[in-house]
């Protein structure tokens, strides 16, 4: 008697055992089904852009990256102007922002009081949250006549889309910059303020460096953001298509008046113009996609190498 | 869909049907409209197909004269050569362009030599022109857009733009940054025109309809078409459509129409 009810659990257990394992099965397959759709699509995305440019690619791929006319009504495509001016842009927005957005990690994660890092958080979760569209219409509104009041020209600038994605990727520099100080062991804090260092000292000589490789990855992030954005650009910086310059005495004030110098961006260039853009003309703009792929391509992968880099030493 | 409708439709007529062709070529500027009239005019006669053929007014022009496309479309006055020829042309709309400045620019009036030298770069300073001490920052439309090219042509005669120009995507960006940049100088078409900005009278003359249709406003143009000879049947029917109430309300869409008034 005994022994069959034994032997009932156990085909019991073999059976649930089975049911345990097909579900399992399933759900890995189902997982591996989701990861191979999503990488369909970005691979489907990079073909179609690759394939409308090609046309114009292959006219000339050194030419195109090196002209500085854009004359597209004409046949002429020359991009090194929305190249420049997309570095100009986003490296500017990092010079304001990293300053910014690290200062304000720091302080949330090691010495604000409870109560106004609980007051902070959620505001830098709304600033996160707000639609691109209505940063570039406060920047039209508010960052672009402060520039022209201030400092002169017409507003419409370079330095006017570096301020506005400025804070734009403040949400991102921060979020992240915040989580990996905030990984940084406590032992290591712990043992530096035993041994007799101050706060300011334990924070700026063993928290940050340990936390060097999350703070990077901050930043290499933000500057994705900072290039691939495009309306709140597009309404700020003026989109004229030409390489900047500027005339002055004073070689150092070069950088600044340049800065106020109006540019367009390789992601406002394809936006501006995709709507009557047809034939060559559109597969330029297409190679401007490809251009901006890559570029986002070698910063990713740049990052990736550092972090790389700094964790085996 | 409706491509190959129309494809499988004008094959029944190559295949001798009883419905008639009518070819119409010219101007990119007004065949847009012209296809938008077309579609209703077959709707309502249904022997009747329009095929419409965007190549330029010049082409179209030639296109009447040698009698590939019985009627034309052109934006743009007849030159006195092809006046010349036996064509006559019907306006069926009108397209202007405003020049805009910011509301507190002391500048009203500019004659086209000073617009074009503005939107060139010949001129680069509001003094020059009668105005404050300040730089003239130009507002242009992307390189592509309809406004743009009617703008060169009829301003600056095919001469290139000043290359520090600000560009902007639409009628309503080059409004807003017109209206919040003192020393800007941009163009919008009429019908975009509102009171955060003002329009300077060009040679003295305000732009508005009546100047426009009376011709005195020079940046604008008539949207006509051309025919060849006597016009009799299906080809005036489609003319007296254009002109009449369904082809001026979708005409007033986009342009100035040409019964307003009358």
């Amino acid at each position: 008697m005994e022994s069959t009810l034994k032997l009932k659990e156990k085909g019991k257990n073999i059976y649930l055992h089975q049911q345990y394992f097909l579900r399992e099965k399933s759900f890995t397959g189902l997982l591996f089904l989701t990861t191979l759709l999503s990488a369909s699509i970005i691979i489907l995305i990079a073909g179609f852009v690759f394939s409308e440019g090609y046309p114009v690619i292959k006219n000339g791929l050194v030419k195109m990256i090196t002209g500085t006319k854009w004359y597209p009504l004409e046949g002429v495509y020359g991009v090194w102007p929305m190249i420049f001016g997309s570095l100009m842009v986003s490296l500017g927005a990092l010079l304001i922002g990293i300053p910014l957005g690290l200062g304000t990690a720091i302080f949330l994660s090691e010495l604000a009081p409870p109560k106004i890092a609980d007051l902070v958080r959620p505001a830098l979760q709304v600033l996160a949250g707000i639609p691109s569209v209505v940063f570039g219409f406060f920047g039209m509104t508010v960052v672009v006549p402060l520039i022209r009041n201030t400092l002169g020209g017409s507003g419409y600038s370079a330095l006017s889309g570096s301020l506005v994605l400025a804070i734009m990727i403040l949400p991102t520099i921060i979020n992240i910059a915040e989580d990996s100080i905030r990984s940084v062991p406590k032992e290591l804090k712990e043992g530096s303020l035993a041994l007799g260092a101050t706060h300011w000292q334990t924070i700026s000589k063993v928290v940050l460096p340990a936390a060097s490789s999350g703070l990077l990855t901050a930043i290499i992030l933000a500057l994705g953001r900072a290039v691939g954005e495009t309306m709140a650009v597009m309404m700020v910086t003026g989109n004229t298509p030409l390489l900047p310059t500027a005339e002055t005495n004073y070689s150092l004030l070069k950088p600044l008046l340049i800065w106020l110098q109006p540019v367009r961006t390789l992601t406002s260039n394809i936006a501006i113009e995709m709507g009557y853009a047809s034939g060559e003309h559109a597969s330029a703009l297409f190679a401007c996609g490809i251009i901006l792929f890559v570029l986002i391509m070698v910063i990713n992968a740049s990052a990736t190498l550092l972090i790389k880099k700094k964790v085996s030493r | 869909m409706k491509k190959f409708l129309t494809m499988f439709l004008l094959a029944l007529v190559a295949f001798g049907s009883s419905a008639e062709t009518i070819t119409i070529a010219g101007s990119t500027s007004v065949a847009p409209l012209v296809e938008e009239i077309a579609t209703e005019y077959e709707a309502k006669n249904k022997n009747t197909k329009i095929v419409v053929n965007a190549t330029g007014s010049s082409a179209g022009v030639k296109a009447v004269l040698d009698g590939t496309a019985q009627i034309g479309m052109v934006s743009r006055e007849l030159t006195s050569e092809e006046k010349a020829k036996d064509i006559k042309a019907i306006s069926i709309a009108n397209d202007g362009i405003a020049v805009v400045v910011h509301p507190s620019n002391q500048v009203k009036d500019l004659t086209i030599e000073q617009v074009a030298h503005i939107f060139t770069g010949k001129i680069t300073n509001w003094r020059e022109v009668g105005g404050k001490d300040s730089k003239i920052i130009v507002v242009l439309r992307d390189a592509a857009s309809g406004t743009r090219g009617a703008f060169e042509e009829l301003v600056h005669k095919g001469k290139r733009a000043v290359e520090t120009a600000l560009v902007s995507p639409t009628t309503g960006t080059v409004r807003t940054t017109i209206a919040t940049t003192p020393s800007a100088i941009g163009y919008i078409s009429l019908g975009a025109l509102d009171k955060s900005v003002k329009a300077v009278t060009i040679n003295s003359v305000e732009a508005n309809e009546k100047t426009i249709l009376a011709g005195t406003y020079k940046i604008a143009r008539p949207l006509a078409l051309i025919t060849k000879g006597e016009i009799k049947g299906s080809l005036q029917q489609f003319i007296e459509f254009c002109l009449g109430d369904i082809g001026q309300e979708i005409a007033s869409m986009d342009f100035i129409p040409v019964n307003k008034g009358q």
